[in-house]
């Protein structure tokens, strides 16, 4: 008989934190929803609520926010996942805006962002009602996140006041809300980018494409090296596209995020390049080029 | 063949990062101490800044920076706009950083007083405190405070970072009189484990590599030190407690329980018991995505299932049947006030343990705690940042341990029922058990009450009032001059602060009784009325002085039975039927026209009491002698 082990590893911690703060949220709120963003982070999320409920399936919907200028292979995987995981899983979009034509080319960065992802999310949350909405948020991605709590409140116009947060002892959560109110919880927030290629990397969790190096052609827009994705991008920029080695190190909407040059084409190469660069992660997301404190701006108004 | 190379080294690399363990730390130190000089420093030496955020922090030097054209280490970590312009840190702070070897989670909080609740949300998840000291001013009060709270949290290992050695040339005997000032105020606090590092985080001396300015130093430098403590035999391997979070019913045919092991080890086959309802079964699976596993350990979350089906749910627990927690609705607890608003006793509070969500109230203060001094006060609330020993009781049984023992069970949150702000934090106390705790209405008492029994005893009521509750019954014919007797009597007693209440004919007949007339029946009921009420007052402690006619031997008997004879004593007005007729002629004269029925002795028999406690006439002035029975009853 072997030794009995009773130590985890900080990734066995971590999960066995988010899987219990997952379960919390499916106790005791009534109409829970895990926001997927199709990144790396939110398919780490996914699994860990799979794990969560195993042999069950995971009882509350996922919602993509669809702010309809994603890269057309994260929709791809979206959909091909959705099927094949059997997930419960909502798209939407604001269709007004979509209608009226928003779109970063025309609007610019923050328009688009304002209309198509903010309001877009508070839309889906209304409509449905939500209680509890899970994010892939993670504390170390940004100086403002450092102080957010797990369970984070948000009042009945989903703001987030960063004075005036619940104190958050132990594993012990406070999940109480009033009708309309909320909390945005982040089963992940104590994970770092390592920790999340770690994961994806033992888990073999499928993720999309688009974090993988390979030649795109991609064209400088507004400092930053963008996909050309679809017709909707201005000819005079497409007609400017190069054939590059490339990778995206976040996934969004396509032409505010800046791709990187990478020979990066598996899991290991990535968390080298991750380990040796010289640019962060989140430097390639057009939309923090924004003044210093942007984000912290953006989460007050509910943005994730 | 290069290339080869590279990937093996960084497979080397992600299978060693996958071992390294995780370490919770929490930060304390007053402002200027350099706790962000040296967290930044931590975070920058063990490589975790990539060159961007470099980039941004030398702007941000620039802009709002103390520390000249230098990096300030510090400003990696303010995050929120205001705080930053403040220069200071307020709320909880997370910061992450890795070495070859451990991964670290700092909860970084700020150190002022009126941030003592950060401090303590922050070492709530801690497993060891980085306690920091300016080396020149030593141990001072905000140190103490600090290992006062961090000791309450139960964190177990301290690190003292004796920091700024630079300012005092990195003298031995200053680090060494700290350390001593430190250790003599540790006595008193409950941490097992503490090691100093003298170091200086704004030069790197003894952060990263042993300093070479501080050779009589013989320890490890700071970094070394956090990576090696050892942490996981801090965990509670011992008392099962499996606090059932989730209830899995895919299919009928399966019903899993899900939780995190909070403590203790659980085993395939081992027998568990379902508390509240103290039901048994075997441990069938334990089940994880990953498979089954034989046994499961704190914090892993698990799922379990039994061979049984017995009714369980959220909240419920499950434990070996020879080791179980308590299982009180009256418990003690440290409670530290997380609120603006000021604690009200009057407060319905939601209050959260383990699984378990119900309403508790606060019974009382014990004490509040000075966090400065340790000094105890009374305290009739708590105000924000304030600590107090408090009683609780919640309105189920909760299932519990000493919060010293486990923290996991031993913690509780309370919430505000209209704000679901978190009022509160508590630490379970398990020293004395719920009978002996002081209370509004304890198990024991809601029994009594119940049964209508008092919560103020007798004993409790005579002891305030200086007397014993008692009754001096006065017969005699009407006339004989009882009621002079009771007035006189009753004037005294309150002359001498003594409680005590009259009863007569007059005031019983005018509403008691009123329905009542003369005849034997009723009169009988009459009395018997009266010696329910001073059996009534008696038991409140009030002396109860009576006059009445009170003829029959069998009555005064029964009365005596009904107040209890001990406290009964029975005064014999003896005038005879002339001098009491003589006194008070109406009603005799009344009696002899035959317009009135049942005048004792003369229409009626007036049976003379056999054995008065005292038999008086008229004119005896004996009084003093009365109170003199009255006080030695
Ligand atoms: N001489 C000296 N100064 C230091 C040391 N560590 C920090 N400081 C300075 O002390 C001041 C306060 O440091 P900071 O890290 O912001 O302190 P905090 O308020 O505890 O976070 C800054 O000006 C630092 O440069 C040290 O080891 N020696």
């Amino acid at each position: 008989m072997t030794k009995e082990n009773y130590s985890l590893s900080h990734l066995q911690e971590l999960e066995a934190e988010a899987i219990h703060i997952i379960r919390e949220v499916a106790a005791e709120f009534e109409n829970p929803v895990m926001l997927y963003s199709i990144g790396k982070d939110s398919s780490c999320m996914v699994r860990l609520a799979e794990k969560a409920f195993y042999p069950g399936k995971v009882p509350f919907p996922l919602m993509h926010i669809d702010s309809k200028w994603k890269f057309k292979e994260m929709v791809e995987f979206r959909d091909h996942y959705a099927k094949e995981k059997g997930w419960d899983l909502i798209v939407h979009y604001n269709k007004e805006a979509y209608e009226a034509g928003i779109g970063p080319f025309t609007h610019g960065s923050k328009v688009h962002t304002d209309v198509m992802k903010t309001e877009a999310l508070l839309e889906g949350l209304n409509k449905y009602g939500f209680d509890a909405a899970f994010g892939g948020a993670r504390r170390d991605e940004e100086k403002s996140r450092a102080k957010e709590r797990i369970f984070s409140f948000r009042d009945e116009f989903h703001q987030w006041d960063p004075k005036n947060q619940r104190p958050e002892l132990w594993a012990n959560y406070n999940t109480q809300v009033m009708k309309g109110e909320s909390i945005r919880v982040f089963p992940i927030s104590n994970w770092t980018e390592l920790d999340v290629w770690q994961y994806i990397r033992l888990e073999k969790i499928p993720i999309v494409p688009l974090y993988f190096a390979k030649p795109r052609a991609v064209v400088e827009y507004n400092g930053a090296l963008v996909l050309v994705d679809d017709e909707r991008m201005p000819k005079e920029l497409r007609d400017k596209a190069k054939m590059k080695m490339v990778r995206f190190r976040t996934l969004g909407c396509y032409p505010l995020t800046g791709a990187v040059e990478s020979d990066a084409d598996t899991i290991e190469k990535i968390v080298e390049e991750m380990m040796t660069t010289t640019a962060s992660e989140r430097t390639t997301r057009v939309i923090d080029f924004d003044q210093e404190g942007s984000m912290e701006q953006k989460k007050r108004e509910g943005y994730f | 063949m290069e290339q080869t190379k590279q990937a093996l080294n960084i497979e080397e690399f992600l299978a060693q990062d996958e071992k390294k363990d995780l370490l919770r730390i929490l930060t304390a130190g007053s402002v200027d101490d350099g706790k962000s000089t040296l967290i930044g420093r931590l975070l920058f030496d063990s490589k975790r800044l990539y060159d961007d955020q470099l980039v941004a922090l030398k702007r941000d030097s620039k802009r709002v920076g103390h520390a000249g054209e230098n990096i300030d280490y510090a400003l990696l970590l303010d995050g929120l706009k205001a705080e930053r312009e403040q220069g200071i840190t307020i709320d909880v702070a997370y910061r992450y950083f890795s070495t070859n070897r451990r991964k670290f989670i700092i909860a970084d909080t700020p150190g002022h007083e009126q941030y003592t609740r950060n401090m303590v949300t922050g070492a709530s998840t801690a497993s060891l405190a980085l306690i920091l000291v300016d080396a020149s001013k030593g141990v001072i009060t905000q140190t103490r405070r600090h290992t006062f709270l961090v000791s309450l949290l139960g964190i177990k290992h301290v690190v003292l970072a004796v920091n700024k050695m630079d300012l005092v040339d990195y003298d031995k005997e200053v680090f060494d009189k700290i350390c001593e000032d430190y250790k003599r105020f540790l006595i008193r606090q409950n941490i097992p484990d503490v090691n100093f590092v003298p170091l200086s985080a704004l030069h790197g001396d003894n952060v990263v590599n042993l300093s070479d300015k501080m050779p009589w130093y013989k320890g490890q430098p700071i970094l070394e030190l956090l990576e090696s403590i050892h942490i996981s035999s801090d965990r509670n391997f011992t008392d099962l407690r499996y606090p059932v979070q989730y209830v899995l019913r895919p299919e009928h045919s399966f019903r899993g329980f899900s939780a995190k092991v909070a403590s203790g080890i659980v085993r395939k086959g081992d027998e568990l018991m379902a508390l509240p309802s103290r039901k048994k079964s075997k441990v069938k699976e334990i089940i994880t995505y990953d498979g089954e596993q034989n046994y499961a350990f704190p914090p892993e979350s698990v799922t379990i299932t039994l061979e049984d089906e017995i009714d369980i749910s959220r909240g419920d627990m499950l434990v070996h049947p020879n080791n179980q927690p308590r299982v009180e609705r009256h418990f003690e607890s440290m409670l530290v006030w997380m609120d603006e608003k000021d604690m009200d006793l009057n407060t319905n509070f939601i209050i959260k343990q383990t699984t378990n969500l119900t309403k508790a109230r606060i019974d009382d203060i014990r004490y509040k705690i000075n966090v400065n001094t340790m000094h105890r006060s009374e305290a009739n609330h708590l105000k924000l940042n304030e600590i107090g020993r408090v009683v609780i009781t919640a309105s189920k049984a909760l299932f519990f341990d000493a919060y010293e023992k486990n923290r996991e069970t031993g913690s509780f949150i309370l919430i505000d029922p209209i704000t679901h702000n978190t009022s509160a934090v508590g630490m379970i106390i398990d020293r004395v058990s719920a009978e002996d705790l002081p209370n509004r209405i304890s198990d024991k008492d809601r029994k009594k009450i119940s049964e209508g029994i008092s919560l103020v005893s007798s004993k409790e009521r005579e002891a305030k009032l200086h007397q014993k509750g008692q009754t001096i019954w006065i017969t005699g014919l009407h006339g004989s001059g009882k009621t002079d007797l009771a007035y006189l009597l009753e004037k005294r007693l309150f002359d001498l602060g003594h409680v005590s209440i009259l009863l007569d004919g007059h005031n019983v007949r005018s509403g008691l009784s009123k329905e009542l007339d003369y005849s034997p029946a009723d009169r009988a009921e009459h009395l018997r009325r009266a010696a329910e009420v001073c059996r009534l007052l008696n038991d409140q402690g009030i002396i109860t002085i009576c006059t009445f006619i009170s003829p029959k031997e069998k009555t005064r008997q029964q009365i005596a039975e009904i107040i209890g004879k001990e406290r009964f004593t029975l005064i014999h007005m003896a005038s005879d039927l002339e001098t009491s007729r003589a006194n008070k002629p109406e009603l005799y004269k009344l009696a002899e026209e035959g317009k009135l029925h049942n005048l004792a002795g003369m229409n009626s028999v007036y049976e003379v009491p056999e054995n008065p406690d005292l038999r008086l006439e008229m004119d005896d002035n004996r009084i003093e002698g009365i109170v003199e029975i009255i006080q030695n009853k």
